[in-house]
């Protein structure tokens, strides 16, 4: 019990960073110009906006972001945890290298690849064809997302599947089950806290992103998060840019309820977020 | 209790970081990126013993929020002609006292006292230029004289437009014969139906990747300011700029006193140092827009004064508007262009 003393500074952090600003956000949501008091009118406004399909496209665009992250990142977040331990140690390293780097800087780096002149079309130009139209599309937007997130997918699932006990395959394998049925009936179960929090930790930073739909997206695509710096940086209505931030918050809090009542085991085998 | 407490006392800590002690002569100025030649702010250090904190922004409005928002002081901006109106009518800059500025003289009569600030009290002016159309003569093979090229379904997928709310939708307007200060919503109306109509053809919205497109030869065409024009032909052969004949922009960039500089002695000996003639002709050469200062031209290459792109003859160009604060109307011109954001193409 004596050691709850030793929480506080933490709770006052969470206050300072989480808690306050949140509340800050809230209040300038309610508010807005001319109107004294608190007022939903910012949110109604939303609601009633352009801004609307926005949100929409946005959350069309983290799906499936999410979807193409998941199949890729768990067949390889599975086959990494099969390799032999030296080897396990280098692919999760050159899973992380990356994100040593900016991601401004790789993003830019996406940019140099799928340019007109780029390495792609230049590629594709030895065989004699004419450049693709690769850059500022939804396709090019979906790239550099599914690129800069794959790992927030694979570490997660890896270090589940990496965690299961070995003797429950063993086990598995002397009652007569094919590999097929001790995935689909053991690791698959099992890995699923790991696929949850791969799903959350995608779908989240991917729907309030706004560098990548700009600069691979050419600022064609609006996404959310670029209504959001919109609204705070050039038309300067931070009431309504906070409302928006909210209903942006609210939806993430309900996907994480959602994705939570899928995550049923009772004892949590370590590397999930909740 | 306690744990309220402990959070209060913290953030009047965390606040109090702000208020620095001031040694020395100071200047701060706020200025467009790459919008100056930085060997002029070391000589004026050098010759004043002013030490100039120099901090940039990359569009008017952002200018205008951190202004607006207070936090920082700056003793010296550089906003355009309508954030300069805008600037006035809320009050956010302060008369200029052009006794303290004799180097006034050198700007050109033709470049002062302009609609934005008719009895040039707040403002002097910096760079100015138009807006017209770079194109690449390789890759276009007709005659670009006109914004309705702009909307060539020949040219799908390599036609940049300007990712800037007043100068698309001015282009739109312009195009169909408006006045690009429309207030008319009919025009206005006409305006974003046009722009969604280009969306499928439009290759990307930027402002400062345009030029490494259009030099890289990634895109064909491309609505540029003058002075990106000319730094982008320099690096391309290829490139050619064009004011298309409907008439286009005029801008300025001026420099401005916020109202609650501190340093206001320092920020004019600033503007009067900068407007030099030879620091002007410096500074002009280095980022290649066009000066307003006529004295400072007369030491710049032949080549330059001579140019069509950056000191065209005004009278042959068509009709010339520089922009207005749109005032009450600001929301529906941020409301027109979100609608051609959010467009499926």
């Amino acid at each position: 019990m004596r050691f709850r003393k030793l929480a506080y500074p933490y709770i006052i952090w969470i206050s300072i960073f989480i808690i306050i600003p949140i509340i800050m956000v809230l209040y300038y949501a309610l508010k807005s110009g001319e109107i004294a008091g608190f007022t939903l009118d910012n949110f109604i406004k939303f609601f009633k906006s352009i801004n609307l399909r926005v949100f929409y496209n946005s959350i069309k665009i983290a799906f499936v972001c999410t979807i193409v992250c998941l199949i890729i990142g768990y067949p390889m977040a599975y086959w990494i945890s099969k390799l032999s331990l030296r080897k396990r140690s280098i692919m999760i390293l050159l899973v992380i290298l990356p994100m040593w780097m900016n991601f401004l800087l790789r993003t830019y780096a996406w940019m140099n690849i799928l340019a007109t002149n780029g390495i792609i079309n230049n590629f594709l130009g030895l065989f004699g064809m004419e450049p693709l139209n690769l850059i500022y599309t939804k396709g090019a937007i979906i790239v550099g997302m599914v690129y800069n997130f794959l790992p927030f997918m694979i570490l997660p699932i890896y270090t589940v599947i990496e965690k299961i006990d070995n003797s429950l395959l063993e086990a598995s394998a002397d009652l007569g089950a094919t590999q097929m049925q001790t995935f689909w009936k053991i690791i698959f179960p099992m890995s699923l806290p790991g696929v949850i929090t791969g799903i959350t930790m995608v779908f989240i930073p991917a729907i309030s992103t706004f560098e990548i739909s700009a600069l691979l997206g050419g600022n064609k695509i609006n996404l959310i998060g670029n209504v959001i710096e919109n609204q705070f940086r050039v038309v300067g209505d931070w009431n309504y840019g906070s409302a928006i931030s909210m209903v942006l918050m609210a939806i993430i809090l309900i996907i994480m309820m959602i994705t939570n009542k899928f995550d049923s085991s009772e004892e949590k085998t370590g590397g999930g977020l909740w | 209790m306690k744990i309220l407490i402990i959070l209060i006392l913290s953030v009047f800590l965390l606040s109090g970081c702000n208020n620095k002690t001031i040694k020395g002569e100071k200047v701060y100025v706020y200025n467009w990126g790459e919008y100056i030649d930085e060997s002029v702010l070391k000589s004026f250090e050098e010759d004043t013993g002013i030490k100039v904190i120099y901090e940039q922004f990359t569009q008017n409005e952002d200018m205008y929020m951190k202004i607006k928002e207070g936090g920082s002081t700056y003793d010296l901006i550089f906003p355009s002609d309508y954030m300069v109106e805008r600037l006035i009518e809320e009050d956010m800059i302060q008369p200029i006292n052009m006794a303290n500025i004799p180097n006034i003289k050198n700007i050109g009569k033709e470049y002062l006292n302009m609609e934005y600030d008719p009895e040039q009290k707040y403002s002097i002016p910096y760079f100015w230029g138009t807006v017209g159309i770079l194109y690449n003569e390789k890759l276009v093979d007709d005659k670009v004289d006109s914004w309705e090229i702009l909307w060539n379904k020949k040219y799908a997928h390599k036609i940049i437009m300007m990712d800037s709310t007043r100068d698309s939708i001015g282009i739109a307007l312009i195009k169909n014969g408006f006045s690009m200060n429309s207030r008319n919503l009919k025009e206005l109306e006409i305006a974003k139906k046009d722009l969604i109509k280009q969306k499928p053809i439009v290759r990307a919205y930027l402002v400062d990747e345009m030029k490494g497109q259009m030099v890289n030869n990634e895109a064909a065409l491309a609505p540029a300011y003058s002075g990106d024009a000319m730094d982008a032909m320099s690096e391309n052969p290829d490139l050619k700029y064009v004011v298309p004949k409907e008439g286009t922009n005029l801008w300025f960039d001026a420099m401005a006193i916020p109202k609650n500089a501190k340093n206001v002695k320092n920020a004019e000996k600033f503007i009067n140092y900068i407007l030099e003639p030879k620091n002007a002709a410096k500074i002009a050469e280095y980022i290649g827009y066009s000066s307003p200062n006529t004295e400072a031209v007369k030491l710049l290459d032949e080549e330059i004064q001579n140019s069509q792109v950056a000191y065209p003859d005004l009278s042959t160009l068509g009709k010339l508007e520089i922009f207005k604060n749109p005032r009450d109307i600001n929301s529906v011109y941020s409301e027109i262009w979100a609608e051609v954001k959010a467009a499926d193409f």
